[in-house]
């Protein structure tokens, strides 16, 4: 029985693999439970433009981890032999490459499991320590969800949470952050750039502000990290949280900046070999460490150019939109912003519908981590959007990788999605009348 | 000046090895990002003089043409299917 069964399902899967490749085997049916029923999509795979969920790991970067998974494959913690010390060489490298990239020693990189674990380590971690003395955290509530319920864990502990609001534009009034301080006030955690909506915070100034008062800033900067210059000294960072998947490096790897002058000491998550300044025990993946290295040098390298073409295909996305549609209106900051992050609401439309119908263009109306839930986005409400165009975003991420042709035609295609929603939309129709549907009453009770 | 030409010598023939083992990728983005890549990079610095700097160039793309074999192989072993706008051009050629 079971013999048949796997034949069975063996074979289909080599004639699945021969008629979707010629030269090789497809990627999942070389590796995976053969007989997962795979969906036959003739037209072809989706594009993908969602770089702000992750990214495509770079071929430079998948070259320099390779010898990492099938030849040195010590325990960079092994002292007493040669297997070891190859894996702590390249680890300790990797440490350089992350720490060349935000202006940092060495020594202050901590390696994580991603910017979730960084994120709870700095918030967590500095508020705990502290705790004696100092009782107040400052944030804001477009933070992502990982600083944002950390702080409610805070909250439980007897901590007093400030969750500053921003302005429409998505950005902080440096006036409320002022005001927000208290001579308890331990750390204030404000991310780089937003998820989202791709908004950049004035980190310079808060920086400053922060050191001036010897409150500690701790940064969410997955997004920023190797797409923007960072300067941890020039930005008065104390923490800063990264990310390997956000720029094109491995999943599951990320580091944490934590500064040594002056010295700001955390209260480990995690209990177990002191790795990491004991600030984080467990093996480190040298595999992924040397990833995360690798991708941090060729985002230092490529910076320029990348952002140069990441703008150039950002404006000629949202031109294309714009020009064509009406009542689309983008959302966040849009000269204070990360170019390769595009947030549009449509107006009239609901978003999931237009992500069902613009099914071969991987795209997302927000963060992932909230993408199965149908509330909408909290960052969105956060910036003060209506109701109904929060529930009518969606967020195009452009990459590295992105050509000029998937833009236009995930232009084209939304331009002509949005028409036909449009089409069907008794509100829409409403609105060509004349009718300001605001100032309707929808329920008669 | 002898110097020079061996140098541009080099250069194109790194250029067109590198632009050939490119096309081999058979994951759409990672093609076309090698070839655009490998091409911009050439031309920024195509009238460069300074022979130190095109020492370095050349350096750069000796190091980056292994690279790119080995994952354009790896490419090859580990295919994804195709994506929507390449059967688009695919129909229309």
């Amino acid at each position: 029985m079971m013999t048949t069964l796997v034949r069975r399902s063996l074979g289909s899967a080599w004639r699945s693999s021969s008629v979707l490749s010629v030269n090789g085997v497809d990627a999942r049916q070389a590796s995976t439970i053969p007989n997962v029923k795979e969906e036959k999509n003739l037209e072809g795979r989706a594009l993908y433009l969602d770089a702000q969920s992750t990214t495509p790991l770079d071929p430079r970067v998948m070259d320099a981890m390779m010898p990492y998974s099938v030849a040195y494959y010590g325990n960079p913690h092994s002292r007493t032999h040669s297997y070891g010390w190859e894996s702590d060489d390249a680890v300790e490298h990797a440490r350089k490459q992350v720490a060349n990239l935000i202006g940092a020693d060495a020594r202050e990189i901590i390696f994580t499991s991603g910017a979730t674990e960084s994120n709870n380590i700095s918030v967590k971690g500095t508020a705990r320590f502290y705790k004696s003395k100092k009782k107040h955290v400052i944030t804001t509530q477009t933070e992502h969800k990982c600083v944002l319920d950390s702080c409610r864990v805070l909250e439980g502990e007897g901590f007093d949470i400030t969750y500053l609001p921003v302005k429409p534009n998505g950005i902080i009034d440096l006036k409320e952050l002022e005001a927000a301080f208290r001579p308890d006030t331990v750390l204030c955690s404000i991310m780089a750039i937003n998820n989202e909506i791709g908004v950049k915070q004035p980190m310079k100034q808060i920086g400053e502000m922060c050191r001036s008062r010897k409150v500690f800033f701790h940064t969410d900067a997955a997004q920023a990290v190797g797409k923007i210059p960072v300067d941890v000294n020039d930005m008065k960072i104390d923490l800063m949280s990264i990310s390997g998947h956000k720029i094109y490096g491995p999943k599951g790897i990320g580091a944490l900046y934590v500064r040594r002058r002056p010295r700001v000491r955390v209260e480990a998550l995690q209990s177990g070999g002191g790795q990491e300044r004991g600030m984080r025990s467990g093996t480190l993946p040298a595999p992924l460490v040397v990833g995360l290295g690798a991708a941090c040098e060729v985002s230092q390298q490529e910076m320029e150019y990348d952002h140069k073409r990441i703008s150039a295909l950002s404006e000629r996305l949202i031109h294309k939109i714009t020009s064509e549609l009406p009542d689309v209106i983008r959302n966040g900051d849009p000269d204070e912003t990360y170019p390769g992050c595009v947030n549009l609401s449509f107006a009239y439309v609901e978003g999931e519908s237009l992500l069902m119908a613009l099914k071969d263009v991987a795209l997302s109306s927000g963060s992932a981590c909230t993408s199965a839930s149908l509330e909408p986005s909290y960052v969105l409400r956060a910036i003060g959007a209506q109701e109904d165009l929060a529930h009518s975003s969606i967020r195009f991420g452009i990459s590295r990788f992105t050509t000029e042709e998937e833009v236009d035609y995930t232009a084209e295609k939304c331009v002509h999605e949005v028409t036909q929603l449009r089409e069907m939309s008794p509100l829409w129709e409403m609105v060509q009348e004349g009718i300001d549907i605001s100032k309707i009453k929808w329920t008669q009770h | 000046m002898a110097a020079a030409q061996v140098h541009r010598m080099k250069m194109l023939s790194l250029y067109r090895e590198m632009l050939r083992e490119a096309q081999k990728f058979t994951g759409y983005n990672y093609r076309m990002y090698a070839v655009r890549r490998i091409q911009d990079a050439f031309r920024e610095n195509k009238s460069e003089t300074n022979p130190e700097l095109i020492e370095g160039y050349i350096k750069k793309a000796q190091d980056n043409l292994p690279i790119i074999r080995r994952q354009a192989t790896i490419s090859q072993l580990y295919t994804e299917p195709k994506l929507v706008i390449e059967s688009d051009t695919a129909k229309k050629s």
